[in-house]
């Protein structure tokens, strides 16, 4: 289980989480949602130990990682799997080696092993036969599907996703979706995705947490936060333009 | 500014740390020795011919004005061991292979390669600038040696084959003069340069701002530091060795 207590970042004057309250139970998926810039990759960077808090702790099965450095933060991220907004593929790596990469540096497996488990992700994700490929070769949504193959070759406990379907038609982005929720079903990690894409995210959230102004103000499953009488999140499922004020009160 | 000085000397404090313990990334190594040394080698002959040229043709006029022609050999010798061929080689590769270097790790740090290698529970500063120093350590000092070669070879042919100095004069005069203090002088200036030019390009791409711009800026910081340091250090280690 992951905890989120009290979390609060400031980066230069403009506090961008104040106080964030968040849990997040093992083996869900947990969307969150919010306004661009309102702070849900700096939320992500801090669940994975990227950045550290002003205030407040992360508690990963009861050990705050914002106290962790070196050797005893490794060991909380090996049970990691990350899927950056775009990619963050080796330019300098084929896909298969992008892959492949994770395994080889923990060392521990045969190459025979690696070659299978490399194979074996790549077809899951639709890719099989596309190894020998440069990451400048192919398309957006190809790199998408390398990355969550990257990701989920350590089979990882938590798997991160930010924005993994930004820039993509709605068919991709569906496509990617039900990749997700396909290798979710199958593998059973907890998943933590920030995600701007209302409301095709509420078919594979089990719970959905809508992030504003650097604070949960709605947490639930997707219907309940579909239904919900906050006017902030009202206004952002249905893409007002009207602002809403800070109270959240109209 | 103080605060700049203190990252930058405690990012080469955390990359020696790591140069001493495993494990050691030897894949990396070899890849940036290839990076380094092997793409530099056509800029360093280039260079190192034509500045041995250029050597050989204004100390032989100077030194005909004295009638002391016969001293060109080790007068070109001198010059490109003790100095010019450290300096100018480690300004050239900075140019060449240092600003790649920036560009690449700091196209990395903005594409989110870095934090890609961090959540994988790989070191950054163990996987990229540790086998960048390691390699500059390596290989300048053969950069260097082929440059002073070459160097010697192209005062040669002015002095010797344009000028019509006698080949035994050039060289004779070479082994008389020139001693192993001077090589040494030489090779310890190629390493310290070896250390500086991937610790300012690593570390530029490393803190690099956003977006092209920010890679940009980078890449010529990086090149005018190095390339200032390279002369502040040649002064001083000039000013101490032998």
């Amino acid at each position: 289980m992951i905890r989120v207590q009290g979390l609060y970042r400031r980066f230069g004057e403009q506090a961008v989480l104040r106080g964030l309250d968040l849990d997040i139970a093992t083996g869900e998926i947990m969307v969150v949602i919010g306004r661009s810039g309102g702070g849900k990759s700096v939320l992500l960077k801090h669940l994975i130990g990227l950045l550290r808090p002003d205030a407040g702790a992360v508690l990963v099965d009861g050990t705050d990682i914002t106290r962790l450095r070196g050797r005893d933060l490794d060991h909380v991220r090996e049970r990691y799997g990350v899927v950056f907004q775009g990619g963050a593929l080796f330019d300098s790596m084929t896909v298969w080696d992008n892959v492949a990469f994770p395994l080889r540096e923990r060392g521990g497996l045969g190459d025979a092993e690696i070659r299978g488990r490399v194979e074996e992700k790549l077809q899951q994700v639709g890719l099989a036969g596309m190894g020998h490929k440069d990451p400048a070769e192919i398309s957006g949504g190809m790199r998408k599907r390398v990355a969550i193959a990257r990701a989920l070759v350590t089979e990882p406990e938590i798997v991160f996703f930010d924005e993994p379907t930004t820039g993509l038609d709605p068919i991709l982005v569906n496509t990617i979706h039900h990749l997700i929720l396909e290798l979710h079903r199958k593998f059973r990690f907890t998943a933590i995705m920030v995600s701007h894409e209302i409301p095709e995210i509420f078919e594979i959230a089990d719970r959905v947490a809508m992030l504003h102004d650097g604070v949960i103000v709605e947490v639930g499953p997707p219907d309940a936060v579909r239904s919900s009488s906050n006017p902030v999140v009202q206004q952002f499922i249905r893409g007002d333009i009207e602002a809403v004020p800070a109270d959240g009160r109209r | 500014m103080v605060a700049a000085l203190g990252r930058f000397g405690r990012f080469f404090a955390q990359a020696l740390g790591y140069t001493v313990v495993p494990p050691f990334k030897f894949g990396q190594l070899i890849d940036r020795i290839h990076f380094i040394g092997f793409r530099s080698l056509t800029i360093v002959i280039l260079t190192g011919a034509f500045t041995g040229m250029v050597l050989g043709l204004q100390i032989f006029l100077t030194l005909s004005r004295f009638g002391s022609e016969a001293y060109l050999g080790p007068a070109v010798a001198l010059s490109l061991i003790r100095e010019l061929g450290p300096v100018l080689c480690a300004v050239f590769v900075t140019g060449l292979a240092g600003s790649a270097l920036t560009a690449e790790i700091g196209i990395m740090k903005i594409t989110e390669q870095i934090d890609a290698l961090q959540v994988m529970a790989l070191n950054p500063v163990r996987y990229l600038v540790v086998p960048a120093i390691v390699a500059g350590v390596i290989t300048f000092p053969l950069l260097v040696s082929i440059f002073d070669t070459v160097g010697i070879f192209g005062g040669y042919l002015v002095g010797v084959e344009l000028l019509g100095l006698s080949p035994g004069t050039y060289f004779g005069e070479m082994k008389t003069f020139v001693d192993l203090s001077d090589l040494t002088t030489g090779y310890w200036k190629a390493i310290s340069f070896g250390i500086i030019v991937p610790w300012v390009c690593t570390y530029k791409g490393f803190y690099c701002g956003n977006g092209a711009e920010g890679v940009a800026r980078a890449t010529t910081q990086a090149v005018v530091l190095a390339s200032v340091l390279i002369l502040v250090w040649d002064y001083f280690l000039g000013s101490v060795l032998p």
